[in-house]
């Protein structure tokens, strides 16, 4: 059999889940660490962090609406994914996602953004003519309060939804992890450790990916960068990306002293199918020259033009480590035989429904999403809303 | 509400056969079949296993199983003799690492063994049907379930196809049906051990190395084989209960 090397229990040589169910944790991965870097400054009055606020949370949002696409796609029968909903399976990790996922959208990522939003929508809502009116009247709910009493009334329960925010975003990437490490019959998988390191690389890509995005659109906007922002992002983005890595190793570490049945074979795959994209991608490139990175930049005092170089190199480097690390978890554990015996390959369909394609049109669409949320809702500080505000 | 005797007349036939097409409707009736009072599952006994593929051929026409894929199949292991190494020290251990084939299966037997060292042996493989079963545990929408007569099922026209039980079926039972998109597996051949006829392949296996047995039976004869056999189960640290005992499992099986 081409591809298959030892020996695989014979309906094990298809791998079901496809580059797009690695799409998956990666996209939930952004939402859940974009959320926590908003709450920096909300619950935890990280006064440094303000001017990615607003962006954060529309970065969280636009890749939440995003996140479920995968998995619909990847389904058999997608118009059937509704009976989630309908009839979950009490005892499935699986069958929680519809609620957790609506949980977060409705009562956490849209509530908050608009409460924080509302008295934009309000006087824009005045302001605006034509559909774009009828669109922030709606948005208003039928509330154009924006007597200083109420909006400090909106302003608590901003502080409340974040608070209860931050562990559902825990909850909404740990089950992710969960979704992975509850599988005994995979050894691959199978580790409590998984949802905690989840979370923490959720954490990293979140992190990063808001930093880059914060430097791209100021430079964009032709803005100064505000150093002292990205300083402190950076600074928190180093120590997670410790923790996140650490985390790694001690699983790593773990398997290879613990060496149970399975380690002959999941050893052998590190340094053969998976050497590329474990050792060097995620590990190497993605881990250890950010983290170097990032440490030279905590401990040198470095002129402003290089620190923004660092960051935007440790930023993408810590975005691909992710994407690479959800791919070892996702497709490796299903490169190898249960029977511990042998292994297969995963061949990447290229313009089919599990395709390259379609999973790269996933990852740039959010930036589509972040775009109009953007034009309708502008993030930045209210010195540039006329500028920036409705096109 | 006032019906005659001649509206009766014309009614009753009328409900008939309305009865009728609901019946036709809903799945084949097996009157004589009591769930609750069967615990299947079968029984392998090794050293009776010749490896000729009829219980994976019969299995396949019975059962319409696409071309690549398996709800039995038979494995062939070659525990090779334990070796010194030039070091002194023990080469491979031939219980961790056999050699083991499967062409297709097991559908048209396999090759003429050249090896003369070692152990060759046959192992058929099927769904376990087990009593605590990871596949069922994971399914988002109970589409999977363990029926009250200890066969685990596919309600086909409910599944999503995530498959995620195939991730979690610790013996690669399952797999998504190429056309249907959906999980498929063993299903004990439910179809015929609710008529009281026994599976396609323990009817075809030519020797007696599959056997259907009922739990629940008090004059089944696995009452008497399990007196006096040692009968092991594949996995036994995945504690999944499994249904499918096996006579003479060597230790290399996995």
């Amino acid at each position: 059999m081409s591809g298959v090397e030892g020996y695989m229990y014979p309906n094990e040589i298809t791998l079901y889940w496809s580059v797009l169910i690695v799409l998956y944790p990666f996209i939930t991965g952004l939402v859940a660490g974009a959320f926590i870097l908003a709450s920096l400054e909300r619950v935890f009055r990280v006064e440094a962090v303000k001017p990615t606020y607003r962006l954060a949370l529309l970065t969280a949002l636009s890749f939440l609406l995003v996140a479920p696409l995968p998995l619909v796609l990847h389904l058999g029968h997608p118009f059937r994914s509704p009976e989630m909903y309908f009839t979950p399976h009490s005892s499935s990790a699986m069958a929680m996602f519809g609620y957790v996922y609506l949980w977060y959208l409705m009562a956490v990522l849209v509530l908050e953004i608009w409460l924080d939003y509302r008295r934009e929508i309000v006087l824009l809502s005045q302001s605006s003519k034509g559909l774009l009116r009828l669109i922030y009247k709606v948005m208003t709910l039928g509330s154009s309060n924006i007597s200083a009493r109420s909006l400090s009334i909106d302003e608590r329960a901003g502080w409340i939804v974040t608070l209860i925010g931050i562990p559902s975003a825990f909850l909404l990437h740990g089950y992710v992890g969960f979704i992975f490490g509850s599988i005994k019959a995979n050894p691959w998988w199978s580790s409590p450790l998984m949802p905690v390191v989840f979370i923490f690389s959720a954490m990293v890509s979140g992190i990063a990916g808001v930093m880059l995005l914060y430097m791209a659109l100021t430079k964009l906007r032709k803005q100064e960068i505000d150093m002292r922002c990205v300083d402190s992002i950076a600074m928190y983005l180093f120590y997670i990306f410790i923790i996140d890595f650490s985390l790694e190793m001690l699983d790593l570490v773990h398997r290879i002293y613990e060496a149970d049945e399975s380690f002959p074979r999941l050893n052998f795959m590190v340094h053969t199918q998976l050497y590329f994209s474990h050792i060097v991608v995620q590990i190497l490139l993605g881990t250890l020259v950010p983290l170097t990175l990032l440490f030279v930049t905590q401990v040198v005092k470095l002129p402003e033009i290089a620190r923004k170089y660092m960051y935007v190199i440790s930023g993408i480097l810590a975005l691909i480590s992710v994407l690479a690390m959800r791919w070892n978890v996702v497709i490796g554990g299903q490169l190898f035989s249960k029977s511990f015996l042998g292994y297969t390959t995963y061949k990447m369909a290229l313009v089919t429904r599990e395709g390259l394609l379609v999973a790269i049109a996933l990852t740039i669409l959010p930036l589509f999403f972040l775009w109009a949320l953007i034009k309708l809702l502008p993030p930045w500080a209210a010195k540039n809303e006329a500028e920036a505000g409705p096109a | 509400m006032n019906i005659s005797r001649r509206q009766m007349l014309i009614l009753l036939p009328a409900a008939a056969v309305a009865w009728e097409s609901v019946l036709a409707g809903s799945p084949e009736a097996s009157p004589n079949y009591k769930i609750s009072d069967h615990w299947w599952g079968m029984l392998i006994d090794i050293p009776k296993c010749i490896g000729c593929g009829n219980c994976v051929r019969a299995c396949q026409t019975e059962n319409d199983v696409p071309e690549g894929f398996f709800r039995t199949w038979v494995e062939r292991y070659h525990r090779s003799d334990w070796t010194m190494a030039q070091t002194g020290a023990l080469s491979a251990n031939p219980l961790i690492d056999p050699e083991v084939i499967s062409p297709d299966g097991g559908k048209e037997g396999f090759p003429v063994a050249t090896d003369e060292s070692g152990r060759y042996f046959f192992v058929p493989k099927l769904c376990n049907h087990c009593a605590d079963s990871p596949c069922t545990q994971v399914c988002p929408v109970g589409a999977t379930f363990i029926g009250p007569d200890g066969v685990v099922l596919v309600d086909q026209s409910y599944c999503l196809g995530c498959a995620y039980c195939v991730q979690a079926c610790p013996y690669g039972c399952r797999y998504i049906h190429p056309e249907k998109k959906v999980a498929d597996k063993c299903t004990l051949c439910y179809h015929r051990i609710t008529k009281g006829l026994t599976t396609a392949c323990c009817e075809a296996c030519p020797t007696g190395a599959r056997q259907l047995f009922d739990l629940k039976n008090p004059k089944d004869p696995i009452h008497e084989f399990l007196k006096t056999h040692s009968v092991q189960v594949l996995k036994p640290q995945m504690a999944t209960g499994a249904k499918a005992f096996y006579n003479g499992l060597d230790g290399s099986v996995r």
